[in-house]
């Protein structure tokens, strides 16, 4: 069974979301996504200061088995970067939740999470699959 | 969809936590765990590979040479009795219907065939009998295990109780029921082991009881790739010859009168010259090429065939089928944009080894 963490939001494709303090939000791949891409071997991150509608394509995650793509799941401004993860592309699959998170970034509006999956909806939808 | 077969072995390895995939209608470990891991335990120690979906197929009887010598473009009657042969079939126009190993064992020859062309293969073996004093016959009853890596050769001595230690690369014994081969498809010393399906899951037990490391299909892509092996239904087909195939040394052009099916195309694209050849490719930036990217070259295009990562290198390897005269600095389009890639020789693993 993947890990799938109370304090989260999450999207149908797979990112999660953590509220920050300072009303940004971190964004990464769940368990269940780095468990079925398999060893991660590079990873595309978006530019500083780039700007994404929710659910446009925002990085690419090359796997030893293909290359997937990680959305932005809200629309809003990046802030900061995993820089790690251009040499240590591993810290997906060793710690999604964690070391292996991808990109910081401001929403536009407020957070409305209503459009967004929680823990337990996300664990229903992976069950599913 | 027709439901996916399982090997003897299914079990064994869903209890392990193997994760299956759906391959050449066969339901097969991708890998147990990570991939990687896999990869390098074949490099540094030993892993083994379910090979059980691979057909393998007794040819017997009087004309059994005569016939091989028709169907296949290396010469059987060059091969000694407990050795093998790789070896390939094509069609009148010299395409490739299958890559093969082809193992003599005296009376009998054994072939071991893709998953991918089983019904292909047989069909063709049973079509071309015709004048010949020969008996085909379908071994379903056999599984395959690959045991691959520089300890490979101690841990399945004990695992098989047999001293190995006098079987030649590409040799091949009999251990009571069972056939050993000096042969793989990692670039590493091993063995392949025929047996039957009913006694294979005792073997892989006394395997992992010498902490042979469990490997599936991702890790024997990656492996075979740095070997610079090519793999059928990706790097050739029945679209390519040899020749443009990187398998011009399979061809036993002698004796000039065996006419093996495909030789007179073969000879005329021979004299023709090719235009096209399937070449090693190695990124020079991060990122993985895929199947299917295109190559930009100052020749003109080509296409990736076969792309990955190769955990040795730590970089994007491949082969890519571009035209003959092809060399030094290429651009592959990954996600739409140019990225920079060089031809290289696609021998991989004797670079990393000389480094």
């Amino acid at each position: 069974m993947s890990e799938v963490p109370d304090n989260l939001y999450y999207t149908e494709t797979h990112e999660w979301v953590r509220e920050e303090p300072d009303g940004s939000v971190t964004v990464g791949i769940s368990d269940y996504a780095q468990d079925a891409l398999g060893d991660v071997v590079h990873v595309e991150l978006p530019e500083h200061e780039a700007e994404f509608v929710a659910g446009e394509e925002a990085c690419v995650v090359e796997s030893v088995k293909a290359a997937s793509e990680l959305y932005a799941p809200i629309t809003g401004v990046i802030t900061e970067v995993n820089e790690t993860l251009e040499s240590k592309p591993e810290l997906v699959n060793e710690d999604p939740y964690g070391a292996g998170w991808f990109f910081r970034l401001v929403p536009e509006q407020a957070l409305q999470v209503g459009d967004l999956l929680d823990a337990a909806a996300y664990e229903d939808m992976t069950e599913d699959e | 969809m027709a439901e996916l077969k399982r090997t003897p072995l299914f079990e064994l390895q869903a209890a392990m936590g193997a994760k299956f995939v759906p391959f050449a209608g066969w339901e097969m470990p991708i890998n147990f765990g990570s991939q990687i891991a896999e990869h390098q335990a074949v490099r540094t120690s030993a892993g083994m590979f379910d090979v059980s979906h691979m057909t393998q197929v007794d040819v017997r009887g009087n004309n059994a040479e005569a016939y091989l010598r028709r169907l296949l473009v290396g010469d059987v009657a060059t091969l000694d009795c407990g050795r093998a042969l790789y070896s390939l079939a094509l069609n009148e126009q010299a395409g490739i219907l299958d890559d093969l190993m082809v193992y003599s064992l005296g009376e009998t020859f054994r072939l071991v065939c893709n998953a991918s062309t089983r019904e292909k293969m047989l069909y063709w073996l049973a079509t071309h009998r015709t004048g010949y004093c020969v008996e085909v016959q379908c071994r379903d009853d056999l599984a395959m295990l690959a045991v691959q890596g520089p300890d490979a050769i101690r841990r399945a001595q004990i695992a098989l109780g047999h001293d190995l230690t006098s079987l030649d690369k590409f040799a091949v014994t009999r251990v009571g029921d069972v056939l050993v081969a000096r042969t793989g498809y990692t670039g590493e010393d091993g063995v392949e082991i025929m047996l039957s399906g009913e006694h294979s899951p005792t073997l892989w037990q006394r395997l992992q009881e010498q902490d042979v490391q469990a490997c599936g299909l991702g890790a024997r892509d990656t492996l075979r790739l740095e070997a610079g092996l090519n793999l059928y239904g990706q790097d050739m087909d029945e679209c390519n010859h040899p020749l443009e195939s990187r398998l011009g040394w399979t061809i036993a052009w002698q004796p000039v009168a065996r006419d093996f099916i495909g030789r007179r195309r073969l000879q005329e694209i021979a004299a023709a010259g090719k235009e096209r050849e399937l070449k090693g490719i190695q990124l020079m930036e991060k990122g993985v090429m895929r199947p299917g990217a295109e190559v930009q070259t100052t020749e003109g295009l080509g296409v990736v065939t076969s792309g990955s990562f190769s955990p040795t290198l730590g970089c994007s390897i491949g082969f890519a089928r571009v035209p003959a005269a092809a060399k030094g600095a290429v651009h592959v389009i990954i996600r739409d944009w140019p990225r920079p890639a060089s031809i290289v020789s696609p021998r991989f693993l004797s670079k990393a080894a000389s480094r």
